[in-house]
């Protein structure tokens, strides 16, 4: 295909759905279909069928709404009216939602919130949860068919490539470091300097690796992305390419994730056969392609040397740096480790420029990010926002609070490797300095909340816990100290530790911070340190009594 | 009356041809990653989506055909949580151990199943009929907690639901991947 035809493309798929009057896409995401989305799918399709409605309605499945704990999720999208949001739909909800809704919307009738037993199974559009988020990485998820080039094309798909062919890699490097685009994985580098960095070393043989291994348990936005919008990873990872004259791309996708995976690879074959991916892409004498290479449920694989240690086929542990895998990274040869979420970022950025970018956020963390809120809070799901927001707009207004009679004790960013940060801070804009100060991190962006009955000791435990079972047992701080600190926060949690077990758990804490070799056993201690540090009277409310002097 | 069966040649029989089709995928693994460099794991990946677990009698086949020694396979398939090396029950329930759902109380889902299976974590009922496992995270936390059986995600449960998930697995008797394949084909 000849870049010109992208736009051919788009405008026809455009006019395609534009002759529909009505289109109702489905969420078709791991969440929703394990809460039967794809028999409402089905009988939406039998549905509009049956009724002859075939030419004005149109029925497809999309990515992931965010709003997972109602789903499954149907949206009615209209020329004439507002979009409405079905949620909580079963199978014989399905003739209601056409009888009641589509048809009178067919026939002319405004109905912005069904009557009867829809009323309840419509969610308010106005609500702060889908007014405050400001969607990037989102914006094709619950809109577009991921399954379907086509509607990636009509949504601007692929003209970040093309721009990105008319540029040469230095410019792309420069692009995405006027956009202040961080890493969005969790350390935060910025991409367009790591993108400079490997661009800068001479090599015939050059790797862009897309690390899908989603480890943190309790967020799931890379799923949600890979699952939504493969497209725009796909298109993510041939502009990084391009900027650092890379020769061979590879999606490490987790085995626990099947649906990506799927995605991804059906993703791959349309692109190839548009010519976007393989031969010449876009007519333009570059040639680029992918490889796949599943991960196999290891934590410390989201490291890039071990992720890297993965794909060559053996035993995932990372290795001391330098030198960086820019320099020698898979089999050798320079490459680049970028997360989903991050890749999915990059096509906007060469689409709409650099500035239109680093339009919204702080000073020093630009864009959006996406958070996985989970816990005891009443809206569950993912949510896109601008960086700075502070961390009480999202759980308080956006996440509507617990939705329970409880209060909020602290939230948990970074997963494993973050730290807990209590009510009294929630005051604090989200970007990756402010969380550092708070002894927490960004990470990934799974958001854990937990009320006042929740024990912050507890949870410290259920942490490190994972921590010591993940750790690959290459170096000594993180294979020894984990087990140690692990034996002591049981004997706390147990009602049996004393005051010297907390200033030992400080102790090796700082040992392993200090000298483990990756950053699994650096970051491993701070959601205990964090607990140490916010919440201590729990700890020491647990400890035996002082100890009766012996006889 | 039902005519009676010879029981136990016909396992026989049954784990013979179990035996020669295993011999075959394994050829058949081999010789779709053997050329590509790294390939282990993925190779494995494909063992265990058809046979459920990675025999040891398979993989010293892989190895053998991939120039990969036993001890580089046993290296990688112990370090790796996904791979299994002993054959698991029909239904493989696994409870989501994940932040989400630990919150939400599934330490008392996994101790419920513990129960009503009799069963420890790790382990088969006698009759194969469902092993027991814990998994990190399954990426469904807004359905938290939750238990995927054979891949088919049951969420919004509640602790005390550990009967009403073996009941429902009774009524789906969701189909275990490879079983599914073997169906299709």
């Amino acid at each position: 295909m000849k870049s010109e035809e992208l736009e051919v493309k788009a405008a026809a798929e455009i006019a395609k759905q534009q002759a529909f009057d009505v289109r109702l896409v489905c969420c078709s995401s791991t969440g929703c279909q394990s809460s039967g989305a794809s028999a409402i799918l089905a009988g939406l399709k039998a549905e509009i069928k049956t009724k002859q409605l075939e030419d004005k309605v149109q029925v497809c499945g999309t990515g992931c709404m965010g709003l997972c704990s109602k789903g499954p999720l149907v949206r009615m999208i209209s020329k004439t009216q507002k979009e409405v949001l079905f949620s909580d739909m079963k199978p014989e909800m399905v003739a209601a939602v056409v009888d009641q809704v589509v048809v009178p919307v067919l026939t002319g009738t405004k109905i912005e919130r069904p009557r009867g037993d829809l009323e309840h199974h419509s969610l308010d559009l106005d609500d702060p949860f889908f007014t405050m988020q400001y969607r990037v990485v989102l914006e094709n998820n619950g809109r577009t068919d991921p399954e379907k080039i086509e509607d990636y094309f009509a949504h601007g798909g692929y003209q970040g490539l093309k721009r990105s062919l008319t540029m040469s890699a230095e410019e792309i490097c420069k692009e995405l470091q006027v956009s202040g685009l961080r890493g969005r994985g969790g350390a935060g580098f910025p991409t367009g300097m790591k993108w400079d960095l490997t661009r800068k070393v001479q090599s015939d043989v050059k790797y862009v690796i897309c690390n899908g291994d989603e480890g943190d348990p309790g967020a799931f936005m890379d799923r949600s992305v890979l699952e939504g919008d493969p497209h725009a990873v796909i298109e993510g990872m041939l502009i990084a390419a391009r900027a650092m004259n890379a020769t061979h791309g590879i999606f490490y996708i987790r085995a626990e994730y099947p649906l990506a995976v799927e995605r991804v690879e059906k993703a791959l074959r349309q692109a190839r056969v548009a010519g976007l991916v393989g031969r010449n892409v876009l007519d333009s004498g570059w040639s680029f392609d992918f490889e796949i290479r599943l991960g196999a449920g290891a934590f410390v694989c989201g490291e890039e040397t071990a992720l890297i240690a993965s794909i060559e086929g053996k035993r995932g542990t990372p290795r001391p740096r330098p030198p960086f895998p820019a320099v020698k990274g898979l089999w050798n040869q320079p490459s680049c480790v970028n997360n989903v979420e991050t890749l999915a970022n990059v096509p906007r950025i060469l689409r709409r420029g650099a500035k239109w970018f680093a339009s919204r956020g702080t000073e020093k963390s630009k864009g959006t990010k996406v958070f996985a809120l989970t816990g005891k809070i009443k809206n569950n799901g993912l949510v896109e926002v601008p960086m700075g927001i502070t961390l009480r707009e999202i759980v308080e207004v956006i996440g509507g609070g617990t939705g329970t009679d409880r209060t909020i004790k602290a939230i948990q960013t970074g997963g494993p490797s973050g730290g807990m940060i209590p009510e009294h801070q929630f005051d604090t804009p989200m970007c990756y300095e402010h969380l550092q100060q708070l002894g927490s991190m960004m990470g990934s962006g799974g958001l854990i909340v937990i009320d006042d009955r929740d024990s912050v000791v507890e949870l410290a435990r259920f942490y490190l816990d994972f921590c010591v079972d993940e750790s690959c047992g290459k170096c000594a701080p993180c294979r020894i100290g984990g087990p140690q600190m692990l034996h002591l926060l049981i004997k706390i949690v147990d009602g049996k530790g004393t005051a010297e077990d907390i200033r030992t758990i400080r102790k090796v804490a700082k040992a392993m911070q200090k000298a483990s070799l990756c950053a699994l056993g650096q970051t491993a201690p701070n959601p205990t340190l964090s607990a140490l540090h916010h919440f201590e009277l729990e700890f020491t409310e647990r400890l035996l009594p002082a100890a009766t002097p012996q006889v | 009356m039902s005519t009676p069966i010879d029981v136990a040649t016909t396992v026989k029989v049954v784990a013979a041809k179990a035996t020669a089709d295993a011999k075959d995928e394994v050829t058949l693994i081999a010789n779709k990653w053997k050329m590509k460099r790294g390939s282990l794991i993925m190779a494995l990946h494909d063992l265990q989506s058809r046979v459920g677990y990675v025999p040891r009698e398979s993989a010293m086949r892989l190895g053998h055909q991939m120039g990969v020694p036993l001890a580089r396979i046993y290296e990688v398939v112990t370090f790796y949580n996904y791979f299994k090396l002993e054959a698991p029950g029909k239904y493989v329930i696994s409870v989501c151990l994940g932040t989400a759902c630990h919150i939400k109380g599934s330490a008392g889902l996994l101790a419920g199943m513990e129960k009503e299976l009799k069963v420890r974590v790790g382990q088969s009922t006698p009759d194969k009929e469902y092993h027991l496992q814990a998994v990190r995270c399954l990426g469904c936390c807004g359905l938290a907690p939750l238990v995927s059986v054979n891949g088919k995600v049951y969420g919004k449960l509640n602790t005390m639901d550990s009967c009403y998930v073996i009941e429902r697995i009774q009524e789906d008797k969701p189909m275990a991947l490879a079983q599914e394949e073997a169906v299709a084909e």
